[in-house]
């Protein structure tokens, strides 16, 4: 037993040693400013909870894994769902017949409500009118302003993205812009098209498109800081998503630009952007908002048999416009990640 | 700069004892044939070429910093096909390349925000998660004998879920938070995002560790053992085996190696952005094996430079760019580049094959 003590301890010894030098490393590491300690304690929104049977809602939506604005929407549809007792089953796909599957798995649940959105209403024409053959109730939201009525839809919540196009290209107009690139970072999707269309509608002067790689941020700065520097009579940067704003002002700062950012969405770290100065404006269709009204939609019909814009309107969620005017109001529910 | 697996002597290697040159079979062929037959000139071809039609197309490009700013966008795409050039001379290659850059940055991010720790612990915890991945990768690669096709595949799906469900857990949002004002930020960001100025020209510092990151790696690929023990596992496992090559111990350092590079660019898109998506990357592995291939690296392994994909990823940054520069139509980006690049590796083709034959 002698001989192994000391081999024993020559390696325990040092892995004591390891184990407190980490910790002691890691303790001396703290940071002084910033993280989560310097974060406020955020309550999420809530009011009470309704007392009526338990119902089922699928909320099926084609957001893409780990996008910023689709989590906002879920957000607000949770938040409806624990006040109105509601369960909430959510799915996602981007792929519009995959999208049309989980819908269907919607019905075989036998569900009380389907909330929808409609990127690609064709592909979902014959899955819907299943649902309606079933007798559920479906709402439709964020997209698909045009063809929720044709396809049956019950209500509709969301933004006309043309018509954001449209306020945004004025907008411009009244900032005294000449030329704006609008930037889209994912090809061939309708909404971002036509948020780019309604600007260069409306907007009295040049509009470019210019299209970025969404899920690869250095090469989105690079592309916009080419454009800009090939390009220097451009004087407004219009972008459709938060983080392509923010990265948007560091092509700014590398192509020496003159130009001005504006941006369709909003997320906590532009909501500072604008507060800076750095960003101009955000034209906010309020997400949470969407997700929220779609779950309380349905339990309003099952409950109280109420209709939100008579069934024959579409509830606009927006464009809202976020500027320095009235940033300070939005803020604290951005840095909850709800607005 | 570089040898192929059927270990062409290096220029400048005196012929081997008591090979006559006279004798017809082993006469060499002419030295520009010689310089052509290797990979990398068909791709240097290709880039000059790519180069001056966006020079004669693009005034803009004409600036120091337009081509800064190419040469940005090329650097972030070189620094992950170096080892992902490497490791497909070796024989494999990895599919969760592009996620994994993500996997770091949020491993980092997320880390420091959480524990408000100073962010250099991230940065640290972040490099022994990537290497550890790479380590995960290349071990069942080897114990499985399966094809690296079918495990990375496997791991860019599990870390591509694994980025979403954490982040969500872990910040209740899809996006980390912001870090850029935690103690430790300043100095990182000069070591993995800063610039600086040549010439009145802002110049990003991922190009230097690029070029310099290229040089190491074509010293180790030339001069080293271990560069020997890449090129004999790529060209064949288990003749390398029977000469006493560590292939196991190849491997696993290779897809290691992919893990640094991950960890590396990670760490730069952290310190640039302050914040990361956890839905980004999807889709950059494809293009950093492409910079390989058009580099001069075989899908088969055992052949392949390391200044190769240097020009791989020019390529594609220029390319890339050089479209916007130009103010073309940007309804034909995608196409614009697909025929641009189609047309390298065909020009890359056809020299090659014109140098070796005979």
């Amino acid at each position: 037993m002698d001989s192994s003590s000391p081999f024993r301890s020559r390696r325990i010894a040092p892995a004591v040693a390891l184990a407190a030098a980490v910790t002691l490393t890691l303790a001396g590491c703290s940071s002084s400013s910033g993280g989560k300690k310097s974060e406020e304690s955020a309550d999420g929104a809530s009011a009470g909870k309704a007392s009526t049977p338990q119902m089922t809602v699928a909320l099926v939506t084609h957001q893409s894994p780990g996008d910023t604005f689709w989590d906002i929407v879920r957000k607000g549809a949770e938040a409806a769902a624990a006040k109105d007792n509601v369960k909430l089953v959510y799915s996602a796909d981007p792929n519009a017949g995959n999208q049309a599957n989980l819908i269907q798995n919607a019905i075989d649940q036998k569900v009380d409500g389907i909330a929808v959105t409609l990127a690609k209403p064709d592909a979902l024409k014959d899955v819907i009118a299943k649902a309606k053959t079933a007798k559920i109730p479906v709402v439709g939201l964020n997209s698909g302003v045009s063809e929720w009525k044709n396809l049956g839809l019950m209500e509709f919540f969301g933004q006309d993205e043309t018509v954001a196009g449209e306020a945004l290209g004025n907008r411009l107009n009244s900032e005294g812009a000449k030329k704006a690139v609008c930037v889209i970072q994912e090809q061939g999707n309708i909404g971002l098209t036509q948020r780019c269309a309604g600007v260069k509608k409306t907007f009295s002067g040049t509009t470019e498109t210019l299209y970025v790689n969404g899920t690869d941020m250095p090469s989105v700065k690079s592309t916009i800081t080419a454009k800009l520097s090939q390009d220097k009579a451009i004087d407004y940067v219009v972008t459709l998503g938060a983080p392509f704003a923010l990265t948007a002002v560091q092509s700014k700062a590398d192509a020496g630009s003159k130009a001005k950012i504006a941006t369709f969405d909003l997320n906590k770290d532009l909501t500072s952007a604008i507060d800076k100065g750095t960003i101009e404006f955000a034209v906010d269709q309020q997400p949470y908002l969407q997700g929220y009204l779609a779950v309380d939609s349905l339990w309003l019909y099952k409950n109280n048999g109420n209709y939100m814009g008579g069934g024959e309107q579409p509830v606009l969620t927006g464009p809202a416009f976020v500027d320095k005017t009235n940033v300070d109001a939005v803020a604290s529910f951005a840095a909850k990640g709800t607005r | 700069m570089s040898m192929t697996q059927h270990a062409e002597p290096a220029v400048g290697t005196p012929p081997a004892p008591g090979r006559k040159e006279s004798d017809g079979r082993t006469k060499q062929r002419p030295p520009v044939l010689r310089l052509l037959a290797r990979p990398e000139v068909g791709v240097f071809l290709g880039a000059v070429a790519v180069y001056v039609f966006f020079l004669i197309a693009a005034p803009p490009v004409r600036e120091g910093s337009a081509m800064a700013n190419i040469l940005y966008q090329s650097s972030t795409i070189g620094i992950m096909a170096l080892p992902v050039a490497l490791l497909m001379i070796g024989g494999e290659f990895d599919l969760s390349a592009g996620v994994a850059v993500i996997t770091s940055a949020l491993t980092a991010s997320m880390l420091s925000y959480q524990l408000t720790m100073n962010v250099w612990v991230g940065v640290v915890v972040a490099l022994l998660v990537s290497l550890g991945i790479g380590f995960l990768n290349g071990w069942m690669v080897v114990k499985t004998g399966l094809p690296s096709f079918l495990i990375t595949l496997g791991t860019f799906l599990i870390l591509q879920g694994v980025n979403l469900a954490v982040t969500k857990l872990v910040t209740t949002n899809v996006a980390t938070d912001d870090i850029s004002d935690m103690d430790g930020f300043a100095q990182a960001k000069k070591i993995f995002a800063s610039s600086f100025e040549v010439g009145g020209v802002q110049v990003k510092i991922t190009i230097v560790y690029w070029l310099v990151f290229a040089a190491i790696a074509t010293w180790i690929l030339l001069r080293t053992r271990y560069g020997n023990w890449i090129f004999a596992v790529g060209g064949n496992k288990e003749s390398a085996r029977a000469v006493g090559v560590p292939v196991t111990f190849t491997k696993i350092s290779l897809f290691m190696l992919v893990g640094f590079g991950a960890w590396f660019v990670g760490m730069h898109q952290l310190f640039t952005f302050n914040t990361v998506q956890s839905g980004e990357g999807v889709g950059q592995e494809l293009i950093y094996i492409s910079a390989a291939v058009i580099g001069g690296c075989l899908l088969t392994g055992g052949a392949g430079s390391a200044i190769g994909p240097v020009f791989g990823a020019f390529m594609f940054g220029m390319v890339q760019q050089g479209i916007v520069y130009a103010g073309w139509n940007p309804d034909w980006f995608k196409a614009f580049l697909g025929v641009m690049l189609l047309g390298a590796v065909l020009i890359n083709l056809w020299v090659q094959r014109t140098a070796t034959r005979r």
